[in-house]
Formats: structure tokens, C-alpha cells, sequence
């Protein structure tokens, strides 16, 4: 489904300041996939799924997403396999246009834009009976502006409108970082259910270790623009956060620096 | 009382250019409050509708074929900005700016082939000699003119804006970021929206050449200011009318610009030296525009979802804090 071939990418080259970011990545994850990504400051998990999404091109190596290269496309024609959830809640919609508008936006991901009206009276029918599954009222405030929502409810918006077309590859960068515990929860529960029910193959990246675990069958730890740690099935549930703590050092030769990083 | 006289007789007048100039902010509206761009280019590109629909007419076209050059014109100007702006990476206001500049030189041209000279700083158009749709002589014609390409326009924006096609450009200034996550080429949407917005600055050039009677190189200084100050009077007085509908939006904008110059006719009416003007429009606008910025810095989420969340936060841990207490 997803496949990157020694992909390297470094940022300010030339410069004091330069950072390798991705050192040789080689993933490949198959049709179903439900990957966590866990790694420690700098480690390149944000870098990577931004790779994916082609939002800076790439130093070398390939991305192949369900058989086509991507790698030299922009970005916003990698929009056509992908669905993106951001760490930032204000990322992912539009907040000056109406809730039933971002949704409209969203259904049309990867297709040509026509000069047909924006939003059928059909479409509208179906985006309440989705809105209406969060259970958060949305349903009724389907011309409210975005901007009037909580973080919570943008994000759990934007979920809906990343498996709204069902994309190849469901990219969630931190999505759960910038909300309180109870709404993280729910957001993460959200994801699972939509992951499940359309059977999406998906990138998580979380800076909670619990989460990691819980979630997905299949966990990459990163490191220093490497990917240290690649575990699946079984051993993948049965790991703990010692384990996991245990693993890094072990892959590493470092302690595991995260200063968000929530270990229980 | 016959300053009076003259005042009131001026008013229609003020009605006409607040029309003219308000047709033109639309176009200001599409690439400042819709894409956030500051578009310079206008300054330069209602010169150029002016000029290629005056030299056109001069050169024996009819009006129609003279003033759809002048929107062409317009929209070739808006592209070239684009161009600048997302093929060659340079920022928008320097963008516009550029292509003012690059307009100077090719608006003297315009005009230069109408007297068969090499260039000109204006030429005439006179509806002495010329079959015109605006003009001082016939002003109760020209208020109806105006009115319907006014309501025409906005409703062709209206459709435009409404279809999936046209909520990309409303997307792309909206979030770009978020643009680009659902497939919309940011780009693209800004060079259609320059391109679109210049179009119908050009094609106020051309109402306001009919009017005024003449195309002059420096019909367009100071135009982005005007045209702000349509948009933000227009969203201060009938903001409150128009809300979410994006028609009445565009119409408060076009009713800005008639108060904006009726305002002016008053102005010069009390007696005010006319040479303060263009600086007094600046300074208003200036204090509009900081209107924004100040309400985030000094008033800051006073009503915010945010700030109202975490009140209710503090208030259940106090709670839960006394209860503890108590126990």
C-alpha cells in the first residue's frame, strides 16, 4: 500500500544549522495496517509522514503509494491517496467557512473541481447522519462557522473529513497532542472507529507510549532519522512500556528523551 | 445656500463614482478579505481597463468589444502579479507592486497608439463623440447602468464562489494548509483570484474613463486605498445586514464606496482643503485596519470558546478542590 525506498532528507543543507532529518527510511506497510509511530525529540516522525504527504520534496529515495511514485509529485496531488489528521486542531479546517462547506471540500479530495454548486442537498443529508455519529451536536450546526468549534470538535471534523474519501493512507500526525486527556480519548477512540469500519491503512504518530501499544497492530520506534524498533502482532501486544523504554536504550545506546512523552 | 445647492447637486455624482469605484472594490474584496492577499496591481490595472477601453473606442470599436478588452487587460495584469507571486516566490504586496510598475509603462503605451504617438499620458472620451453606457451628461442613465452591471456582477461572484470550483479560492485564503491536505492547488487558486479581481478593477477603469470623460495615467494612484476603505466601511456599516450571505456582503462593499464619496462631496462641501483628502482616506483606513490587532492585543479572548472552557475548568477543580477540603 505504502512503500518508501531509502528516502533521506535533510533541512538547511549547507548551513550550520543543517539537520538530517531521515537517514535512508525504507517502510513498507501492508493494505490494513494500523502503524504507531513513537520515537524521541528530533527523531524524524513528523518529518517522515510529512514526507509522505509531500510537503517538502524529498533528497533521494522513493515513495510509492498502491503502485504509483509520488515522490516528485507536490503536495497537494499526494492529497489524492491521503488523508491528513495535524497536531494543531486550527490545521486541519477551514475556520471562516461553515461546517457542511469544510466537509463539501473534503468529499471532493483527488477529484477535478467543476462549476457544479458546491454542496448538494444529498450530500448535506449524508454529512448529518456522519456529524450525527460523533455525537457531539454538529448535526444541527452544519452552517456554523468552523472557527466557533473547540479543538475537540475541529479535530474530530477533521477525522471525518480525512476518511471522508477514503484515502490509501490515513496520516495522523499527533492528533491528540493539543487536547485535554478526555477529549484525546475520544479523539483516539473516533480514529479507531473510522480506521476500522473502513478498513484504512494508517500512520499514527503519538508522543504516548499507552497509546502506542493500545493502538494499531504494528509499532515503529524512531531515532535520530532511523527507524530502531519495527514490531508487530503478538509481541506487539504483549510489549509494556518498559519494554518499549527497555528497547530503546537497548537499539539506541541513549536514554529515551521525549520531553512530552507520557510513559504510563 | 448656493454652496448648499451646489452640495446637494453633487450628490448623484458622488452616488456614480461610489459605484464605479465600488464595482472596483469587489474586486479588491476578492483578493484581500477572500484569498489574503494585498494586491497592489490595482492601482495599475484600473488605469489599464481605462486606458484600452478609451483607446479602443478612439480606434472606432463599439463600447461592448472595447470594454471586454478592458476586463482581458485587467486579467492579464492580475496574471502576470500571480506569476511573480507563486512561479517566481516573491511576496504578494511585492508582487503587485512589480506589476504596477510594469503597467506605468505599458498604460502610456495603450494610450500612445490612440494619438498615433509613442506614448500618452492621457487621451480623451467624451460622450460628445462617443456612444457611452456612463457619463456625467446623463446621470440618471448612468445610476441604472451602474446598478445593473453592479447586481449582475454580483450575482455571477455569487454563482462563481458557490460552485466547488469557486470554494477552492474561498479554501485556499481560508487555510492553505488545509488546501493542500484536500488536493487544491494553492497556487492555482491564487492566480485564478488575482486574475478574476484584476478583471473587474479593469473593468471599473473602463466605467470610470466613460464617466469622467477621459483615461489618465494617474487615474489609478491611490486606488487599493479606496478600495479598501469601500470594503471596510462597508463591513463596519452593514456588516451587521449581511452576516454570512456572501451577496450582501458584496453589495455592503458597493454601498462603502457610495458612502465613501459621498462623504468626499461632504467633505469638500464644509470647505476642506481637497489636497487632504487622499491622506485622510489613508488614515482612516489605517485605523480600520488596526482594528483587528488591537481587539486580539488588548482584548484578548475576552469571549473566546477558549478562554470560556477554561474558565469552567478552573471553576470544577475549585469545586472539587473544596470538596476534598472538606472531606
Amino acid at each position: 500500500m505504502l512503500e518508501l525506498i531509502n528516502v533521506c532528507k535533510t533541512f538547511n543543507p549547507g548551513t550550520i544549522n543543517a539537520k538530517k532529518a531521515l537517514k535512508g527510511i525504507n517502510l513498507r506497510l501492508n493494505p490494513g495496517d494500523f502503524v504507531t509511530v513513537i520515537g524521541g525529540n528530533g527523531a524524524g516522525k513528523s518529518t517522515m509522514l510529512n514526507a509522505v504527504a509531500g510537503v517538502f520534496p524529498i533528497d533521494s529515495g522513493e515513495i510509492i503509494i498502491d503502485a504509483e511514485h509520488v515522490e516528485h509529485l507536490p503536495e497537494h496531488k499526494h492529497a489524492k491517496f491521503i488523508g491528513r489528521v495535524f497536531q494543531d486542531p486550527m490545521t486541519g479546517t477551514a475556520a471562516t467557512m461553515e461546517i457542511q462547506e469544510n466537509l463539501a471540500i473534503a468529499a471532493r479530495r483527488g477529484e477535478r473541481r467543476t462549476f457544479k454548486w458546491g454542496i448538494s442537498s444529498k450530500e448535506k443529508k449524508h454529512y448529518r447522519e456522519l456529524l450525527a455519529t460523533l455525537e457531539l451536536g454538529l448535526e444541527d450546526r452544519m452552517t456554523a462557522k468552523v472557527g466557533l468549534l473547540s479543538g475537540g470538535q475541529r479535530q474530530a471534523l477533521t477525522l471525518l473529513m480525512a476518511t471522508l474519501k477514503q484515502p490509501k493512507i490515513l496520516l495522523l500526525d499527533e492528533h491528540t497532542a493539543a487536547l485535554d486527556p478526555k477529549t484525546a480519548a475520544k479523539v483516539l477512540e473516533l480514529s479507531d472507529k473510522l480506521i476500522a469500519e473502513n478498513n484504512l491503512t494508517a500512520m499514527m504518530v503519538t508522543h504516548n507510549m499507552k497509546d502506542a501499544i493500545e493502538h494499531g497492530n504494528r509499532l515503529i520506534m524512531m531515532n535520530n532519522g532511523n527507524i530502531i524498533y519495527d514490531v508487530s502482532g503478538e509481541e506487539k501486544k504483549n510489549l509494556t512500556v518498559e519494554a518499549l523504554i527497555a528497547k530503546f536504550s537497548e537499539s539506541s545506546g541513549q536514554e529515551f528523551a521525549n520531553d512530552r512523552a507520557l510513559l504510563t | 445656500m448656493e454652496a448648499l445647492q451646489n452640495y446637494l447637486s453633487s450628490l448623484p455624482g458622488a452616488c456614480a463614482q461610489g459605484m464605479i469605484w465600488g464595482i472596483m472594490a469587489i474586486g479588491v474584496y476578492i483578493t484581500y478579505k477572500i484569498l489574503d492577499i494585498a494586491d497592489l496591481t490595482v492601482d495599475g490595472s484600473i488605469c489599464t481597463g481605462a486606458a484600452v477601453c478609451a483607446m479602443m473606442m478612439t480606434m472606432g470599436a463599439p463600447l461592448p468589444v472595447a470594454m471586454i478588452c478592458a476586463f482581458i487587460a485587467g486579467m492579464l495584469a492580475g496574471a502576470i502579479t500571480g506569476f511573480f507571486h507563486t512561479f517566481m516566490g516573491i511576496p504578494a504586496i511585492l508582487s503587485g507592486i512589480l506589476t504596477q510598475l510594469i503597467l506605468w509603462s505599458v498604460n502610456l503605451k495603450i494610450m500612445g497608439i490612440a494619438r498615433d504617438a509613442s506614448s500618452a499620458a492621457n487621451i480623451a472620451l467624451s460622450a460628445r463623440n462617443f456612444d457611452l453606457c456612463v457619463n456625467m451628461m446623463e446621470m440618471h442613465k448612468s445610476l441604472v447602468v451602474l446598478e445593473i452591471f453592479a447586481v449582475v456582477l454580483i450575482a455571477v461572484l455569487y454563482w462563481f464562489f458557490g460552485t466547488e470550483y469557486g470554494s477552492t479560492l474561498r479554501a485556499t485564503g481560508a487555510n492553505p494548509a488545509m488546501s493542500r491536505a484536500q488536493g487544491i492547488s494553492t497556487s492555482k487558486s491564487k492566480v485564478v483570484g488575482l486574475v478574476l479581481s484584476n478583471g473587474i478593477v479593469a473593468l471599473a477603469g473602463s466605467l470610470l474613463a466613460q464617466y469622467q470623460g477621459n483615461a489618465d495615467i494617474n487615474m489609478g494612484k491611490g486606488a487599493i486605498v479606496i478600495g479598501l476603505a469601500a470594503v471596510i466601511i462597508g463591513e463596519a456599516l452593514f456588516g451587521w445586514l449581511s452576516r454570512n450571505n456572501f451577496a450582501l456582503k458584496l453589495i455592503s462593499v458597493v454601498l462603502g464606496g457610495i458612502v465613501y464619496f459621498i462623504v468626499y462631496s461632504t467633505v469638500i462641501y464644509i470647505g476642506l482643503d481637497t489636497n487632504y483628502l487622499k491622506m485622510l482616506s489613508a488614515i482612516v483606513v489605517a485605523l480600520f485596519l488596526a482594528v483587528p490587532y488591537w481587539k486580539k492585543k488588548y482584548l484578548s479572548n475576552t469571549n473566546s470558546i477558549e478562554k470560556k472552557e477554561a474558565k469552567a475548568l478552573l471553576k470544577a477543580q475549585q469545586k472539587e478542590a473544596k470538596k476534598k477540603g472538606e472531606q
